[in-house]
């Protein structure tokens, strides 16, 4: 017990050692160049100590329970003896079939930690509250989290088959421009957005472990060279599904309108 | 929460082991809604309406330069401190070592990590300038990231390729939990206080800004080291 206390005292001061350049420029600019209080101070006290005292408890939790495990499983997955069943000897030749379950856990895991990301939920609260509540609060996540399992699960099967980063991170721009065009103009900034949000606490360690471990054990990968470039496709891809949600609601809108309206004729 | 039915799924049914100390699980998930809601709370009581707030201020007091030098200041001084930047550059400055791009030794090594986060802290600062101009001016955001894509593209072309991997992973861990909501909030207070922006239009983007700048500047670093 005594330890865990000690644990969560030093997650807090490194939370706070992060936040406190934030709260001094902050500060600065408001008190100094502005010459405007604070509204309701105590509030604003309040809530920063909220944000950081939940910030630590959950990292903390995912710490203590999820992390270990998470890691534990994205090597044990990516050993030799679970996938070919072999304990010793040379790995034989493998095709890219043979990681079946490596994709299945890495777009299970880059959803799950998605849904979970805090700095997504503060931006799907935002968009949610700013289009009138057109962009909801879990459809926006659950698209965003589709586009970080796609993206992952796309990411290790490179990493697999070994072949470059930018051919995939180019094709994928390509989609992006097309569906830019065709995208309603409204969601356009917003998906952009969410693929910078959707990585951070939560999924850049589980995702750059899944990365380096089989990075490390697929014969012929070097870790530095293929173990990067996941957290690049997560936040890639979110950015093509997000806008695909809104087109998708955007045509079933018209499509149910049409009904509506085709019976008058 | 999906992450404990996604590992217990994995654990039991594909590699056949038991889950070890559920009852630690247990507890960790319930710190972790707990953290989670005070988190949503704490946002809707500081982060957001500060936010606004001084994008109203900034607004009100008309004084474009101080606008922009806290949008810079905003964005260098909340990513030189990331810790998971001071993460990825150091494991940077290991690959460059090892691929003999700088000198091996402990030094060289540090310099050339410091190098890479004032770099990528640079990128960002630029980042927020520009896409708080970009909202003044109301320009639509796609052109920006179109022509930011075709620079990433480019500088891909004649970057080491050492270095495209984490190029391409430090625009993504640039943006942490804190300074996101923030930023957000700022974008939206601002095209909320200005006059024909949409905040949904106009106010979204800052942060896909601050994603991008970093590959860019990041290979231009490459480069030029």
């Amino acid at each position: 017990m005594m330890e865990a206390l000690i644990h969560f005292g030093h997650t807090t001061l490194g939370l706070l050692r992060d936040v406190l350049p934030i709260a001094g420029i902050l500060v600065g600019f408001q008190v100094l160049v502005l010459r405007r209080p604070i509204h309701n101070p105590v509030s604003v006290f309040i809530g920063m100590v909220f944000v950081l005292l939940g910030l630590a408890m959950f990292l903390e939790g995912l710490e203590l329970a999820l992390f270990p495990l998470g890691r534990l499983m994205a090597q044990q997955l990516t050993l030799p003896s679970f996938i070919f069943g072999i304990t010793d000897g040379p790995i034989p030749a493998f095709s890219w079939t043979d990681y079946m379950w490596v994709y299945f856990f890495a777009a299970a895991i880059g959803f799950a930690t998605t849904v979970a990301e805090p700095a997504l939920i503060a931006v799907a609260i935002k968009a949610n509250q700013v289009s009138g509540g057109t962009v909801t609060v879990n459809g926006l996540r659950l698209a965003v989290a589709v586009g970080v399992a796609l993206g992952v699960a796309l990411g290790t099967f490179r990493i697999v088959t070994g072949t470059p980063l930018h051919w995939y991170i180019v094709v994928g721009y390509i989609v992006v421009i097309i569906q830019t065009m065709v995208a309603p103009r409204a969601i356009i900034p917003l998906a952009y957005d969410s693929g910078g949000v959707t990585t951070s606490t939560v999924t850049v360690p589980l995702v750059a472990a899944l990365g380096l471990g089989l990075a490390e054990t697929i014969p012929g990968r070097s870790a530095l060279l293929d173990g990067f470039g996941l957290i690049a496709f997560a936040s890639l891809f979110p950015m093509i599904t997000v806008m695909a949600y809104a087109q998708i609601s955007a045509l079933l809108t018209k499509r149910a309108h049409q009904d509506f309206v085709e019976p008058e004729e | 929460m999906p992450i404990v039915v996604v590992i217990a799924f994995f654990q039991l049914l594909v590699l056949r082991v038991p889950v070890p100390e559920l009852g630690k699980i247990f507890a960790g998930a319930l710190l972790v809604l707990f953290g989670l809601s005070l988190f949503v709370q704490g946002l809707k009581m500081a982060l957001f309406p500060l936010g606004e707030d001084m994008a109203y201020s900034f607004v009100k007091r008309g004084n474009l330069w101080l606008l922009l030098l806290f949008a810079f200041t905003l964005g260098f001084g909340t990513t030189v401190a990331e810790p998971a930047l001071i993460a990825i550059a150091d494991e940077a400055a290991t690959i460059a070592a090892g691929g003999g791009v700088i000198m091996n030794n402990q030094e060289a090594m540090d310099n050339y990590a410091l190098g890479l986060r004032l770099v990528v802290a640079l990128a960002v600062g630029f980042a927020l300038l520009v896409g708080v101009i970009r909202i003044l001016k109301g320009w639509p955001v796609q052109y920006l990231i179109i022509g930011g894509y075709i620079g990433v593209v480019v500088i891909t072309a004649f970057a080491p390729p050492e270095i495209i991997g984490i190029a391409y992973d430090s625009g993504g861990v640039t943006t942490s939990t804190v300074t996101v909501p923030l930023v957000a909030a700022l974008g939206i207070g601002l095209a909320n206080s200005i006059r024909g922006r949409d905040p949904l239009v106009d106010g979204f983007g800052l942060i896909a800004f601050a994603s991008l700048t970093p590959m860019i500047f990041v290979m231009a670093y490459g480069i030029i080291i």
